[in-house]
């Protein structure tokens, strides 16, 4: 499966770029799946991913939890805990 | 009739009074209108800006959804959220929200939970500049603002 992944804040900085396309493995179903996959892809993103349980994951623009399938996503947006307001 | 909300996400200041005119605007229903406006401080003279991040696209979905689920739990006459992105200096206008209703405390409450999910679910990051020009950390998410947001489940 191929899927625009799209980053922000501090995940953006710490992996070098706002968006990407990237082709995932068939091992690659659910959120946290997705976080630990990336992780492997090199050391900025394993420094931007350290910690995976306190990243937020969106797919097609809406919240999703770690625990969902992103099996037909277009975008998925991966970012920290949002700080706005 | 069913109301809708009025979201906007810019990089343009707002004006608070055209805001409220125009969700009152012909109105002979609404009894209340509260307004909420967040601005950017200086931390005690430590701070020169906020760069304020957004997530296009979602930033506006989120607050639409937010804004039609307070509309629906307050039964409220009107709801407008605006939020700013870009660098905002201390002072000036981060985020808006007016809620109108024909007595007080559903706008209140309204404005309240519109503020407490803009926060925890709205895709915005805050960024620090300090005094000399560096920029200085993003702003860390705060464990009181999910405690906010949780008290209405």
């Amino acid at each position: 499966m191929s899927v625009k992944l799209v980053y922000f804040a501090w995940v953006r900085e710490r992996i070098g770029k706002g968006e990407e396309e990237i082709e995932l493995p068939d091992s690659v179903v659910t959120a946290r799946d997705l976080l630990h996959h990336l992780k492997t892809l090199g050391e900025e993103y394993e420094n931007a991913l350290q910690y995976p349980e306190v990243i937020r994951v969106a797919v097609n623009q809406e919240h999703v939890e770690h625990s969902e399938k992103i099996a037909g996503a277009r975008e998925i947006g991966i970012f920290p805990p949002m700080t706005g307001g | 009739m069913s109301v809708v909300p009025t979201i906007r996400v810019q990089s343009r200041d707002f004006d608070l009074q055209e805001e409220i005119s125009a969700l009152t605007a012909g109105r002979r229903d609404i009894g209340a209108v509260v307004t909420f406006t967040g601005l950017c401080r200086d931390e005690q003279g430590a701070l020169s800006a906020l760069e304020l991040e957004h997530y296009p696209g979602m930033a506006e979905a989120e607050m639409q959804r937010i804004g039609r689920l307070a509309l629906e739990r307050f039964s409220l006459m009107g709801l407008t959220a605006i939020h700013r992105y870009g660098k905002i200096l201390p002072g000036e206008n981060i985020v808006l929200v007016i809620a109108a209703s024909p007595h007080r405390q559903a706008a209140f409450d309204g404005a309240n939970f519109v503020m407490d999910f803009l926060k925890t679910s709205a895709p915005f990051w805050k960024k620090e500049h300090a005094q000399d020009g560096t920029a200085r950390d993003w702003v860390a998410a705060k464990d009181a603002d999910d405690t906010a947001r949780d008290k209405w489940r």
